[in-house]
C-alpha cells in the first residue's frame, strides 16, 4: 500500500518537474531580454536539481544526491556570473 | 583563540558541513576541523566586516517570523500567479523606503530576508542616502508595506546587530 | 521499486505529501515566470522554487532515506543551507543588472520612482574603498 502511495506521488513529481523544465525553457527561448534568459536559466537548474533529487529517491540510491549538488553549485556560479556580466560587460544591446 | 579562529561561527559552520557531506567519524572530523581552521584564516585576510551578534534569541525568534512569512507570502503568490497576469499588472508596484540600518551584516542578512520571501525582490540600495528600492508583487497599500518591513524585520535585526 | 514497500505507512503518507506539494510549487513558479508580463514580475516567480519548493522536496528525501536506512540522514540539508543562501544573491544581481539596463533602454516597464532614482555615491564604509591594495 505504501509503495502505491509513493510510486503515485514520485511519478506526479517527475512530471511536474518534467513540466516545470519545458516552461523554464520556452521562457529562455522567448527572451525577450537577456536577463529574461538568465533567470530562466536560474529556475531550469533549481528544477533539474530537484527532478535528480527525486530520481534518486526512486531509486533508493543516496548518490544520485552528489549530482544535485554539484548542479545547485554549478547554477549559483553561472547565475552569478552571467549577472555580473549584465552589469558590467555590456551596458546597451 | 581569535588568532586561530578569527571567524568562529564560520568555522563551526564548515566543520559540520564537512560532517554531514561525509561519514560522522573522528578522522572525519580532525580533517574538518583543519579544513575550516584553514578558511577561517583565509577568510579573516580578506578584511570583512565581522558581525557583532548582540542577541541570539532574538535572531532564533526572528527566523521564526521569516519563515512564518516565507509560508505566508508563498500562499499569496500562487494566488497571483494563478490569478494571470492582469492580478499581477494590477498589484505589483516598486516601493522606496529608508533604513536606519547601517551594519554592513545587518544590511545583508535584511536583503537576503526580503529576497528569499516570494513576492518581494530587493532591488537597489543607496548606501549614501540610506534609500532602498524594492519590487513588490503584491502591494496593497504603500506605508502599510513600509511600516511591514521597518517594524518587522529592520527593528528586529537592529537589537540583534547594533 | 522494493525499498518503496519497505517504507511504514506513517512514513509513507508525509513523503508523498511533501513530493507533492514541492513538484507543484516548483511548477507554479515556472508557470509563473512563463505568464508574468513584465521582467520585475517575473523575477518572483523563481523564489517559490526556491523557498518552499525545494524545502519539501529535501524534507521528503530526508525522511525517505532516514527511515530506510534507520538512522538520520541529514546531508540534503545542505544542498536547502546552500539554495537559500545564494538565491537572493543571484536574485538580487540579476534585478539589479536588469534595473540598469532597463534604465539605459528607458524600458517602459520602469516607473518614474525607478527611472529617476540616482546613486548619489560610493559607501563611505566600503571595505574595497579603503582597503590596501596588496
Amino acid at each position: 500500500m505504501s509503495a502505491l502511495i509513493l510510486t503515485i506521488a514520485l511519478t506526479y513529481a517527475q512530471l511536474a518537474l518534467a513540466a516545470a523544465l519545458v516552461l523554464a525553457c520556452a521562457r529562455i527561448m522567448r527572451g525577450p531580454r537577456a536577463q529574461d534568459r538568465v533567470l530562466a536559466m536560474d529556475t531550469l537548474y533549481v528544477n533539474a536539481m530537484l527532478l535528480i533529487l527525486v530520481l534518486g529517491m526512486r531509486n533508493g540510491s543516496v548518490f544520485f544526491f552528489e549530482a544535485a549538488a554539484i548542479i545547485a553549485v554549478l547554477g549559483f556560479v553561472t547565475t552569478v556570473s552571467l549577472a555580473k556580466f549584465l552589469l558590467r560587460g555590456e551596458v546597451i544591446e | 583563540m581569535s588568532v586561530l579562529f578569527p571567524h568562529p561561527l564560520l568555522s563551526l559552520a564548515l566543520t559540520t558541513m564537512w560532517l554531514l557531506l561525509t561519514s560522522p567519524s573522528l578522522g572525519n572530523l580532525i580533517l574538518g576541523s583543519i579544513i575550516a581552521t584553514i578558511a577561517g584564516q583565509i577568510v579573516s585576510r580578506l578584511h570583512l566586516p565581522r558581525p557583532q551578534i548582540r542577541r541570539f534569541g532574538m535572531l532564533i525568534h526572528l527566523a521564526l517570523i521569516v519563515g512564518l512569512d516565507i509560508i505566508r507570502s508563498n500562499i499569496a503568490v500562487t494566488g497571483i500567479i494563478l490569478g494571470g497576469p492582469d492580478m499581477a499588472d494590477r498589484r505589483s508596484d516598486f516601493v522606496e523606503l529608508e533604513l536606519r540600518l547601517k551594519d554592513r551584516n545587518a544590511l545583508a542578512l535584511l536583503a537576503i530576508i526580503v529576497t528569499a520571501t516570494p513576492g518581494t525582490a530587493w532591488l537597489e540600495y543607496d548606501p549614501v542616502s540610506s534609500k532602498l528600492l524594492i519590487h513588490v508583487l503584491d502591494l496593497v497599500d504603500a506605508d502599510e508595506f513600509r511600516a511591514l518591513i521597518q517594524d518587522r524585520y529592520e527593528t528586529a535585526l537592529m537589537e540583534i546587530f547594533e | 521499486m522494493s525499498h518503496l514497500g519497505d517504507l511504514p505507512m506513517w512514513a509513507a503518507v508525509p513523503i508523498a505529501f511533501f513530493l507533492i506539494l514541492g513538484s507543484t510549487l516548483a511548477l507554479l513558479g515556472s508557470l509563473g515566470l512563463v505568464r508574468m508580463r513584465q521582467f520585475y514580475q517575473r523575477l518572483h516567480a523563481p523564489t517559490l522554487n526556491t523557498s518552499w519548493g525545494t524545502a519539501s522536496v529535501i524534507l521528503a528525501s530526508m525522511l525517505m532515506f532516514s527511515v530506510l536506512d534507520t538512522r538520520p540522514i541529514l546531508h540534503e540539508l545542505v544542498i536547502g543551507v546552500f539554495v537559500m543562501i545564494t538565491t537572493p544573491i543571484s536574485l538580487l544581481l540579476l534585478g539589479l543588472a536588469a534595473l540598469r539596463r532597463d534604465r539605459v533602454k528607458d524600458s517602459p516597464d520602469l516607473t518614474d520612482l525607478a527611472r529617476t532614482r540616482r546613486i548619489t555615491g560610493r559607501d563611505p564604509a566600503d571595505p574595497a574603498e579603503t582597503a590596501p591594495e596588496d
